[in-house]
């Protein structure tokens, strides 16, 4: 089990590795792009440092509040209903990047959140609210109104197909 | 309590650093892709065959990555150009429901399994979506 640990930290750092390599021979290549590259990794930072905090609250606050067997109250294989909504509502009002919100879902998965609840949460990441008056005016109010409402139905149904490949549980 | 507390944040201050070179990476990543990759070579892959373009439009989508409000400002400009609406709200619905540059951290941090059924499962419905939305649209 540590040992799995171990190689999974390892893996991570790998990744990072892999990344700045490639930033390297890109380097090599085109200076220009890095330079532009960098410009637009700091916009993010900038954009996500917030959030990157409130995740980090909210982890916190999991953490203290909700123990295992509290959070399957709400977010575990019996939660019904109410598990969807949670699921469905956190994945709409959550900002930032989607990556930022893993740590978070992690921790939940580990305390039973279920699999399906995961699937629609990160589904429903992509309903933003104060975006939805910049789609009206690209694409239209019924458009918009339209597709919210079916990525939302979608969003069930993906989480129940998810769950049914991985496990009610932790994935490995 | 202030035991409890201090479990929590070491607990959350531990997770995050775990997460910390995935998401840098990730961040990464994504900065590269939007500097080497221009605006204008998307519309040059879509051929005006709907169900292809379709399926064009949930690949580029789900390859991309960044700000939903891109996504919106290329999907207006592919849809001045004459790209069909359905192919375009693929290409809306997989730049944020699927994330190719996102999986790696996905995969460390959820699980292979997870992210790989959740990103294959998410650029079908990518296409389900846009077919549903344009058949309600054109029914209204």
């Amino acid at each position: 089990m540590k040992q799995m640990k171990n190689k999974n930290n390892h893996i991570r750092w790998w990744f990072l590795s892999v990344v700045i390599i490639a930033y390297l021979i890109t380097g090599l290549i085109n200076k220009n792009i890095i330079a532009s590259s960098f410009i637009f990794f700091f916009s993010i930072i900038k954009k996500i440092i917030l959030v990157f905090i409130a995740v980090f609250i909210l982890m916190v606050l999991t953490n203290y509040f909700f123990k295992p067997r509290k959070l399957m109250q709400y977010l575990g294989k019996n939660a019904g209903s109410k598990g969807w909504l949670i699921s469905i509502m956190g994945g709409i009002i959550s900002t930032g990047a989607i990556y930022m919100w893993y740590p978070l879902l992690n921790e939940l998965q580990k305390k039973g959140m279920r699999t399906a609840y995961i699937a629609a949460f990160l589904y429903n990441r992509a309903i933003k609210p104060q975006l939805l008056p910049l789609l009206i005016l690209y694409f239209g109010l019924a458009y918009t109104i339209v597709l919210t409402i079916i990525m939302i139905v979608i969003s069930i149904l993906q989480g129940v197909i998810v769950e049914k490949f991985v496990g009610v549980g932790k994935s490995g | 309590m202030k035991t409890e507390l201090k479990k929590a944040l070491v607990k959350s201050a531990r997770a995050m650093y775990k997460s910390l070179p995935i998401l840098l990476g990730v961040i990464l990543l994504i900065s590269l892709a939007n500097a080497i990759i221009p605006k204008a070579v998307y519309a040059s892959f879509f051929r005006g065959n709907p169900i292809f373009d379709s399926f064009i439009g949930s690949t580029i989508g789900s390859i991309l990555a960044g700000n939903p409000i891109t996504s919106y400002i290329i999907g207006g400009e592919l849809l001045k150009q004459g790209i069909s609406l359905l192919a375009v709200t693929s290409f809306l619905v997989a730049w944020v429901t699927v994330g190719i540059v996102q999986l790696p951290a996905e995969a460390m941090l959820l699980g292979k399994r997870f992210a790989i059924i959740r990103n294959i499962t998410a650029f079908v419905f990518a296409m389900i979506v846009s077919v549903i939305t344009v058949v309600i649209l054109g029914a209204l």
